[in-house]
């Protein structure tokens, strides 16, 4: 892990803030900091020096100003539903706690969008914009308690993105304070800005290259003209056919999910949506649209299915079996929280040709190392979810949960994906960066970092990892005979 | 089309480059020489990098090679229905896709699909120090690392030469239809204002001469409805209307005045400017054609919070972008450095300081 040369200690932090928050507003002794050792990726667990609950804009910018002039790392974090580590404290820095920052500032129906803190959740925004008839489509299954200043680090996708776009695709415009305490505006309410595309590289960085204190987030309007069809296969080679064969029938659906025979068990049991037991794999597939286009993607997703061999095709009658059908999707992990008493989700995007064989390698690699996988799929834009099965209690078998998870990773990378296609790299995923991403392009990475933050107080040691370590990760790890990174030296 | 690697070639140059301190112009097309900053420099041509390296109608992307020709990929879209959501206007037969990219250009369909940068889902670049970098990919949701292949939208070929790219697409629709209404501006932005609060098939808007055009797509069945719904009366040749329209083939864009750009939020008024306009995108893109000078242009769109890019000039000037300002600036500084550290790629094509 990542530690940071830092002279100060637990006991000496809270005096150095205390003209930038209110006291009660610094958390600096053990017990307070206990809820913060980690965010929602809780294998690993660390404190910071302290934690700080800032309550205004003026309050965050005095923080970072001090935390620069004393040079201390910051980890900035909203609710911590992260699922990479990427609000993992470090020793040696205070954590930064945007929640309280949750304010709805403005929702402009004329231009369509909301102007909000950081610390505003995901779905408050939705909720807050219903009564102009808008909402914010970037919808992670979080989205009841995760923050916009959280969906903006890790560029958060949800079960829509095919046909409305991740986070980078729906914020206007980002307003950020430097690592040396500056504020700066990227964005605006326009189709297209000037200059470089700094909201591209700001969305999805995870906290290494400012910290969001406002956002303009699109909004659009409510589609009230939605299908919901649920399909059912024999194998899961057959709902992968159907799934490019919609696609390449011109058809976008605003939602297309799939789960194996395992998800669809513990679902079942979870919370009966009523999904077949007896199928290997089922499809379902949200539509909206103009009322006859909306008809037509029906019927044509229907024969598609059908063409595909599917044992089953129900159309939602009305909303409440819509929302029973999604139920059952939504509930998929808390369902798998059920069956073991820890689980490692995986995040692995591929092309959604190579479907079939990647799944059928994962069982593979389950059988292999003796681990449990169960699968649920944003088959629409490719993205896998393989819940890895363990227990922390029994020795070693996080240390195997985490060899599956890499070679899956991996997997996703060798034919054409990459390792995370929504989570993020956080602290989780350090270690496949170094097998997708060549020394140059590593550098490149810090290059860009040092652009934005050349003090390297923000988030250090996340998402990229340094070369150094992925020497060492490719000495215990060498593949098809080919040495990563061999221009470094060895140890 | 023709399929050539010239990878090893370009990063030579680069380098033979770096070593002289000699900057590089890069040259695709040469289609689009008249849009930025002018420069002197060497010229590097990418336009014999080229072919479609994969495409994939079932997985609805498309990878080629910078140098290939714009209208041969859109050739290659149409055979298998389907399209660039950007629309992206070419100005020119030899438009290539690198160019588009770099320039950033998207066209009528922007606000009601997608803008190019938008489509973006990865790139391979050679960065100032000729290194070949690969960053993204082909698949739609990609958070590994900073997200340094959409950056390079926009970016002038000043942070590296996009060698290829990989980009989004979607259906072609099976039918479209324009309606022609007559409105004021005032009325022209209200009805478009509307129907942005709706889910009618809308995919582009266009105001001159207080005509309003609107095209929508879909089946046949759903263009019939959105004719009684809006009403108005049906353009004979949609295809070619919007053909003229982001091409600027239209008597507004070729006059002998300056040709501005600039965006601003879709409900701000009139700015105070002399000369004609044309609006596009619900009206948040207006055409100013006009002998205004910068300093008002400049300074008009900035009040509506807006920016201005001198998109046609008739003389050469120094700087035809909004300038960034403050800290912004030095991270635009920082940024260039940090992919191009000896200001070899394109430098002053963007901004005349970087």
């Amino acid at each position: 892990m990542y530690s940071h040369k830092g002279m100060h200690t637990r006991k000496d932090i809270p005096t150095l803030f205390y003209d930038c928050l209110a006291e009660a507003h610094i958390l600096a002794v053990e017990e307070k900091l206990r809820p913060y050792e980690c965010d929602a990726y809780t294998a690993y667990k660390s404190l910071p020096l302290a934690v700080l609950l800032p309550e205004t804009l003026e309050q965050v910018i005095k923080i970072i100003k001090r935390c620069h002039q004393e040079n201390i790392p910051i980890v900035t974090r909203g609710a911590g539903t992260g699922l990479s580590g990427g609000a993992h404290p470090i020793n040696n820095g205070i954590l930064l706690n945007l929640s309280k920052l949750n304010k709805i500032h403005e929702i402009n129906p004329d231009l369509q969008f909301a102007r909000v803190g950081p610390g505003v959740t995901n779905l408050a925004i939705s909720e807050a914009a219903e009564e102009y008839g808008l909402y914010y489509a970037p919808d992670p299954s979080s989205q009841i308690a995760c923050t916009i200043g959280g969906n903006i680090a890790e560029n958060s996708g949800g079960v829509h993105c095919l046909k409305y776009g991740l986070t980078v695709h729906n914020i206007l415009e980002i307003t950020y304070v430097s690592y040396d305490g500056e504020i700066i505006t990227a964005g605006s309410e326009c189709y297209e800005n000037f200059g470089y595309d700094i909201l591209s590289l700001l969305n999805g960085s995870e906290g290494m290259l400012g910290i969001v204190i406002e956002a303009k987030v699109r909004l659009l309007p409510i589609s009230h003209n939605k299908e919901v069809i649920l399909a059912a296969f024999n194998s899961i080679e057959d709902a992968g056919h159907a799934v490019a064969s919609i696609i390449a029938n011109g058809v976008i659906p605003a939602g297309l999910e799939m789960m194996d025979k395992a998800i669809i068990h513990a679902t079942e049991y979870f919370c009966h949506p009523g999904y077949p037991l007896d199928a290997e794999a089922i499809l379902l597939c949200e539509l909206d649209g103009f009322e006859d286009s909306l008809k037509w993607e029906v019927d044509r997703v229907k024969y598609e299915c059908q063409l595909a061999n599917a044992t089953l095709i129900s159309r939602a009658q009305d909303k409440t079996q819509q929302d029973l059908f999604w139920k059952g999707r939504k509930a998929a992990f808390p369902a798998i929280g059920q069956l073991t008493n820890d689980y490692l989700c995986m995040d692995g995007t591929i092309p959604r040709k190579h479907l079939a064989f990647v799944l059928s390698e994962i069982t593979r690699f389950s059988n292999e190392i003796g681990l449990g996988v169960a699968n649920v799929f944003h088959a629409g834009d490719g993205n896998l979810h393989p819940l890895i099965m363990y227990d922390l209690n029994n020795e070693g078998e996080l240390a195997k949960a985490e060899e599956l998870g890499g070679k899956i990773l991996e997997l996703c990378v060798s034919v054409g994906g990459t390792i995370t296609g929504e989570h993020g790299v956080g602290i989780e995923k350090l270690n496949q960066m170094c097998v997708q991403f060549e020394s140059n392009e590593l550098t490149q990475f810090e290059n860009l970092k040092l652009a934005f933050d050349p003090a390297r107080l923000l988030n250090p040691g996340k998402a990229i990892p340094t070369l150094q370590r992925c020497a060492e990760f490719g000495a215990m790890h060498v593949h098809h005979g080919k040495l990563p990174h061999p221009e470094l030296p060895r140890f | 089309m023709s399929d050539n690697e010239q990878v090893p070639e370009l990063i030579d140059t680069i380098k033979q480059a770096l070593n002289s301190k000699q900057p590089l112009l890069i040259q695709g097309g040469d289609s689009k020489s008249f849009y930025g900053n002018s420069i002197s420099a060497d010229i590097l041509s990418v336009k014999q990098h080229t072919g479609v390296i994969d495409y994939e109608p079932s997985e609805l992307y498309v990878t080629a090679r910078c140098g290939t020709p714009l209208r041969e990929i859109e050739a290659m879209l149409a055979e298998h229905n389907q399209i660039f959501p950007f629309e992206p206007p070419s100005f020119g037969d030899d438009a290539t896709l690198g160019g588009t990219v770099a320039c950033g250009f998207s066209g009528p369909r922007r606000p009601y699909a997608s803008s190019i940068r938008d489509c973006v889902l990865g790139t391979h670049i050679i960065n100032g120090k000729g290194e070949y970098l690969k960053f993204g990919g082909q698949v739609m949701k990609n958070v590994a690392g900073y997200d340094v292949s959409r950056a390079m939208c926009g970016a002038m070929g000043t942070l590296g030469i996009i060698t290829q790219v990989s980009l989004k697409l979607i259906p072609q629709p099976e039918s479209e239809l324009t309606l022609m209404l007559e409105y004021k501006p005032e009325q022209a932005l209200n009805i478009m204002h509307q129907y942005m609060q709706t889910d009618f098939p809308i995919t582009a808007t266009y105001f001159e001469n207080n005509i309003l055009y609107i095209r929508a797509a879909g089946i046949e069945k759903t263009i019939k409805k959105i004719k009684q719904i809006i009403g108005g009366n049906e353009l004979q040749d949609s295809q070619n209307f919007w053909v003229s329209v982001k091409e600027h083939q239209r008597e507004f864009f070729n006059s002998d005045l300056n040709l501005w750009k600039c965006n601003v939020p879709v409900n701000s008024p009139d700015l105070a400017v002399e000369g004609d306009y044309v609006m596009e995108w619900n009206g948040g893109l207006r055409w100013y054609s006009t002998n205004d000078g910068n300093e008002k242009l400049i300074a008009a769109t900035k009040s509506v919070r807006g920016n201005a890019t001198l998109f046609k000039s008739t003389s050469k000037p120094n700087d035809c972008f909004t300038q960034p300002t403050g800290a912004l600036k030095k991270l635009h500084s920082n940024l260039k450095t940090a992919f191009d550290p000896e200001n070899i790629l394109n430098p002053g094509r963007l901004y005349s300081w970087l």
